[in-house]
């Protein structure tokens, strides 16, 4: 659990060989061959490059470490302008030269940050942040796989990763930097600069989005005059995906920071903060790729819980309207969380929301599906929510029962049968007189439902044999109407017919 | 009680209300989509004071219930009294429309605008525009955002005190803190320009679409360039120039590729909208830079602009401007590295022939299209092909018959069987441009060799490709060339050949008449009734309650009578069933 203010391990390189180690190196084979592939057929970094007029040739500068005191400001200055040179990369001969000496000046700088003292002075604040600026913000490409899915498709791999690697390690070095100064920072760290951080978390490529998860972060920490900022257009991302696009590839990344956010929220919670659950993160139950970030998404639900229990009445009856009627992969993921939820409710929350979720766990039961079933049923082998069942026996046991003996007669699945056999015969040993009712009175149940049917069948019969005859007669009496040659005041006339009609 | 005796009885509401918040939501969907019953059962008075309050007050549904309540309500009016009494449906309707779910939302703003046209002008400005207001200042964007949609349809008939104060919600919302609510407003904002006084347009729109135009988010700045097409159709020639080309130049060269890919999308309506003058001197370099764009998508987009943009260039500099400005680029697209440009170009390139007339087309065009011929992609060579027609009317289809024929063989032979099944549907073009006697000498082979492929789907496609080459070249061709190899097919040892036979016959008897079809094609039909195969002797019942109708009745007692008999006494059970069922329908019992 960390607050947003504390540093999480998290960095996606390790401080003491981030720098000095090439990305190659860290990576296993697979990625590295599917990154060969990307670069051949991929566009990717075109969008950015296309906006570079004259190419200028770059020529080695000093090295920083050998340079006087005097002049090392000066120098370092001057590799961050070299550094906002920008190389195409989907020609991977062009320009091998230029390409490596950007290469070396963004390994220096990266040393430089992370381990001398005394660099970061006020004038450089302006030169980095636009260094970085020039560098990663750029329009994304379009997918090359416009059906492109999270968890069967290789992503598309950033062609500039080399030097943008670089960049976001300088970023987050700068950031992690003891030197570091938000008063000075902020000035160029903006809501404009966060803006278009975030709308690089749409990005394919996963190890830039690991980059982004850490720098956010960082913002997020130590620039505290952006928080809300922050928080809002997060929630636009995620509003215009659930309702607008259903894309987006960072959702998974975004919600890893909020989970840690959502920790340091204070007590009570603020009307935004329960209007962003409410609002954002129980709809983003809805999309359809929510395998990709449901844990996350749980995390974030169950610590909002933890921090204020009143809020689980939102939550439960939030996720059963949104439960999945189709899809029984997302149901099990629904009721993976149903279980991390229970496992924390108060007692006291769990009478408010007992009747509406056994109800729908009952009907879980009852799918063909035998994932489904299972999943529900395993509830039963939870020691605290046996526990919670046990103490509301009264209540939830007439709510399963008929869907438990009903299924046990007839589920195809062998294993879902002794499954609710135990069931059954736990909830006999914890209220036998309740259970052995239930069983009497079963077929009776049954009946009224079969007549209540009835009924209603009955019901709708006559309503739609009386609607039939009221459009008839409507039809008749502007019939009528047109051979009186009666234009005027036609509604009245229609309505007193139709008054008449009802007495 | 309820509905036994003849008269109308009124129903407790109770009843029916319970029939909408039964705990099935199956049964209350049901419930909610028969709502007009309902509301007909209780008449327009209880409907008004019963009903739709319960409606309202109960807005908390599933959202697929609660979508259907909004489509229902849109048509309500006569079920409450009438357009005096419209404005009933506001409050259940307001509640909708700021939901969070989309499509309820959309839903319940189109039954908005459909009942808007119901509202007497004074209704308008007492119920709905105070609606619209409130929606226009809600706390969350939902309510905004549908907003957006309701503006242009009461702007017309209020008064011009309410009409100011439209304006000014509509030009709030442009700037909404949100960008979902700034997205809702560029995509309304040609609609709500259309409605407009001029001075209006031109004072307050054009300043809301230059900065949605410029808005810090592509997917606001995207939707601006449509409206900037409406805006532009509505302004006069003179105020263009000022007031909406700068915008629409820097959306051509946005550094978004999603905006450029707009631009494109939308350059055809874009070109009528500024008039040839500026069409000259700002579209034609902009569209050779879409042509030549870094990103494939926009260069696609572009590509199948092309034949649309020649066509609507003004007639006196049409050919100049295509050769030396549009040829170029198309030429170099032809050789495009990415294969959606390519057959995007290739779906419309053979429009151009038609433009430049036949000379430019044999000297500058002929070229491409033999290129295109040989891609390596098929959809690219499909594209030309099925595209043949445009060419065939300026040069004649000779001069690419040549190239043409390598490219079908291969094409027709292609490993994928949705590309053999795609230009299946073009032998019967190509057969009618090329002429019966080179389609006799180089095509008919192919035609035939698809009747045995291993794909049901190319088999079946096959014999509706005979139908419709029979319908061209006529019964005495099909006589000649098709029906002796069709029929030589009944011998075949494979038994899907052998059925192949008879769903050929199946197809041409009609088109063949009835004397191709008793002379030659009920003799096959008859011996394959002793099939060793059940689908075979199946499918001759089939086939002759096919070809029943062509035959003359004398032949159906005397000869396809006895057949579907024994047949109808077959071991096989299907057998059987088709027989019969072939008896029936021929009326032979």
């Amino acid at each position: 659990m960390e607050t947003p203010t504390k540093l999480p391990p998290s960095s996606p390189s390790s401080p003491t060989t981030g720098f000095s180690v090439p990305s190659a190196e860290k990576v296993d084979g697979f990625p590295r061959r599917s990154m060969r592939r990307a670069r051949q057929r991929r566009s990717h970094s075109s969008s950015q490059f296309r906006y570079q007029s004259s190419q200028v040739e770059l020529t080695p500068l000093p090295l920083l470490k050998d340079a006087p005191v005097a002049e090392l400001h000066d120098l370092f200055c001057k590799k961050l302008q070299q550094c906002c040179v920008l190389f195409d990369f989907l020609d991977c001969v062009a320009d091998l030269k230029g390409k490596e000496i950007k290469r070396a000046a963004l390994n220096e700088l990266v040393e430089s940050v992370a381990t001398s003292r005394g660099v970061l002075i006020e004038p450089l604040y302006p030169e980095a942040i636009k260094m970085i600026s020039v560098n990663i913000f750029r329009t994304l490409p379009p997918s090359e796989n416009p059906e492109f899915d999270p968890e069967e498709d290789e992503p598309a791999l950033e062609a500039s990763w080399p030097h943008l690697q670089l960049v976001y390690e300088f970023f987050l070095r700068f950031l992690e930097s003891p030197d570091f100064q938000p008063s000075l920072a902020k000035r160029y760290v903006d809501q404009k600069f966060v803006l278009q951080l975030l709308e690089l978390f749409d990005s394919e490529d996963p190890r830039e989005r690991e980059y982004l998860k850490t720098i956010l972060h960082r913002v997020y920490g130590k620039l505290l005059g952006l928080r809300a900022y922050i928080r809002k257009q997060i929630n636009n991302i995620f509003l215009r995906f659930i309702y607008e696009t259903e894309r987006f590839n960072g959702v998974a990344e975004l919600l890893e920071i909020l989970g840690s956010i959502i920790n340091g929220f204070a007590l009570p919670l603020k009307s935004e903060h329960k209007q962003f659950l409410v609002r954002v993160l129980i709809p983003l139950h809805t999309a359809k790729s929510l395998s990709i970030f449901h844990a996350q998404l749980a995390y974030c639900v169950v610590q909002f819980m933890e921090k204020d229990a009143t809020v689980t009445e939102h939550i439960i009856r939030g996720l059963l309207r949104y439960w999945p009627k189709t899809c029984t992969q997302k149901e099990v993921m629904f009721l993976g969380e149903i279980e991390e939820i229970l496992d924390v409710i108060e007692p006291s929350q769990f009478i408010r929301v007992q009747e509406p979720l056994f109800k729908q766990i009952a009907a879980c039961i009852s799918s063909p599906h035998f994932q489904v079933a299972e999943r529900a049923l395993y509830f039963w082998n939870n020691e605290y929510i046996l526990s919670l069942i046990e103490e509301n026996c009264q209540v939830i046991l007439p709510l399963v029962f008929g869907t438990l003996y009903r299924v046990s007669k007839e589920h195809w699945n062998q294993t879902i049968i002794s499954l609710i056999y135990n069931v059954l015969k736990t909830f006999m040993e914890m209220n036998s007189k309740l259970f052995d009712d239930l069983t009497a009175s079963y077929k009776v149940e049954k009946q009224k439902e079969l007549k209540k049917e009835k009924e209603r069948a009955e019901l709708w019969r006559s309503l739609e044999d009386q609607h039939e005859r009221r459009l008839q007669s409507l039809a008749e009496a502007s019939r009528n109407q047109k051979n009186l040659q009666e234009r005027e005041n036609t509604t009245k006339s229609q309505s007193e017919t139709s008054a008449a009609n009802t007495t | 009680m309820a509905g036994a005796d003849s008269d109308d009885s009124l129903y407790p509401i109770a009843v029916l209300i319970d029939e909408l918040r039964n705990e099935d939501v199956q049964l209350r969907l049901n419930s909610i989509k028969k709502l007009s019953t309902i509301a007909l059962a209780l008449g327009v008075e209880r409907t008004r004071t019963e009903l739709l309050p319960f409606l309202t007050d109960t807005i908390y549904d599933e959202d697929e219930v609660l979508l259907a309540l909004a489509e229902q309500l849109g048509n309500f009016t006569m079920l409450v009294g009438g357009p005096e009494y419209v404005h009933c449906l506001l409050p259940p309707l307001e509640s909708l429309a700021t939901v969070e779910e989309t499509v309820v939302r959309d839903k319940a703003v189109e039954s908005l605008r459909k009942i808007s046209h119901e509202h007497s002008p004074v209704d308008l400005e007492v119920h709905f525009e105070p609606l619209v207001k409130r929606l226009a200042s809600g706390d969350w964007f939902t309510s905004r955002t549908s907003a957006c949609g309701l503006f242009s349809v009461c702007y017309p008939r209020v008064s011009s005190t309410v009409k100011a104060e439209i304006r000014q919600h509509f030009r709030t919302l442009c700037s909404d803190d949100t960008p979902m609510v700034r997205r809702a407003a560029a995509s309304k904002l040609g609609e709500f320009a259309k409605v407009l006084e001029l001075e209006y347009v031109k004072s307050d729109i054009i300043s809301l679409f230059t900065a949605l135009a410029s808005d810090e988010q592509d997917s606001v700045r995207l939707l601006a360039v449509e409206a900037g097409v409406s805006i532009a159709t509505l302004l006069p020639q003179e105020d263009l120039e000022a007031l909406v080309m700068p915008t629409l130049r820097q959306a051509a060269e946005d550094k978004s590729w999603r905006v450029r890919y707009m631009v494109a999308d939308k350059f055809s309506d874009l070109q009528k909208a500024v008039g040839p003058e500026i069409t000259k001197n700002d579209l034609v370099p902009a569209f050779q830079n879409l042509l030549k764009d870094c990103e494939a998508e926009v260069r696609a987009a572009a590509a199948n602009k092309v034949k649309e943009f020649c066509e609507n260039l003004p007639e006196d500099s049409r050919e100049t401007i295509i050769m030396t400005h549009i040829l170029p680029c198309v030429k170099e697209l032809v050789s495009d590295t990415n294969q959606h440009v390519k057959s995007a170009l290739a779906s419309v390139i053979m429009g151009l022939s038609t433009i430049l007339g036949k000379d430019n087309t044999i000297e500058h065009l002929l070229p491409l299209f033999l290129a295109q011929l040989k891609d390596e992609c098929p959809e690219v060579r499909l594209n030309i092909i099925s595209n043949l027609d445009c060419v065939n009317e300026v040069i004649g289809i000779r001069q690419l018959s040549q190239s043409l024929l390598p490219a079908i063989v291969e094409l027709a032979e292609d490993a994928k069987w949705r590309v053999r099944l795609a230009i299946i549907e073009y032998m019967p073009l190509l057969a009618g441009q090329l002429g019966v006697e080179f389609f006799d000498e180089k095509l008919n082979s192919l035609c035939m060799a698809w009747l045995v492929d291993h794909v049901y789907a190319i088999r079946e496609a096959a014999t509706g490709n005979l139908m419709k080459l029979v319908e061209k070249f006529g019964a005495e061709w099909a006589q000649n060339t098709i029906v002796p190899k069709v029929l030589g097919m009944a011998n075949d040892p494979n038994y899907l050949h052998r059925m192949t036979t008879l769903f050929c016959i199946n197809a041409l008897s009609e088109v063949c008449g009835q004397e191709i079809t008793t002379k030659h094609m009920l003799p096959v039909v008859f011996k394959m009734s002793n099939d060793q195969v059940a689908n075979v002797r199946f499918n001759v019942a089939k086939s002759l309650q096919k070809i029943g109708p062509v035959l003359d009745s004398n032949c159906l007692q005397t000869e396809v009578k006895p057949v579907l008999e024994k047949l109808a006494s077959d071991q096989d059970m299907d057998v059987k069933y088709f027989a019969q069922e072939a008896i029936s329908v021929l009326s032979l019992a």
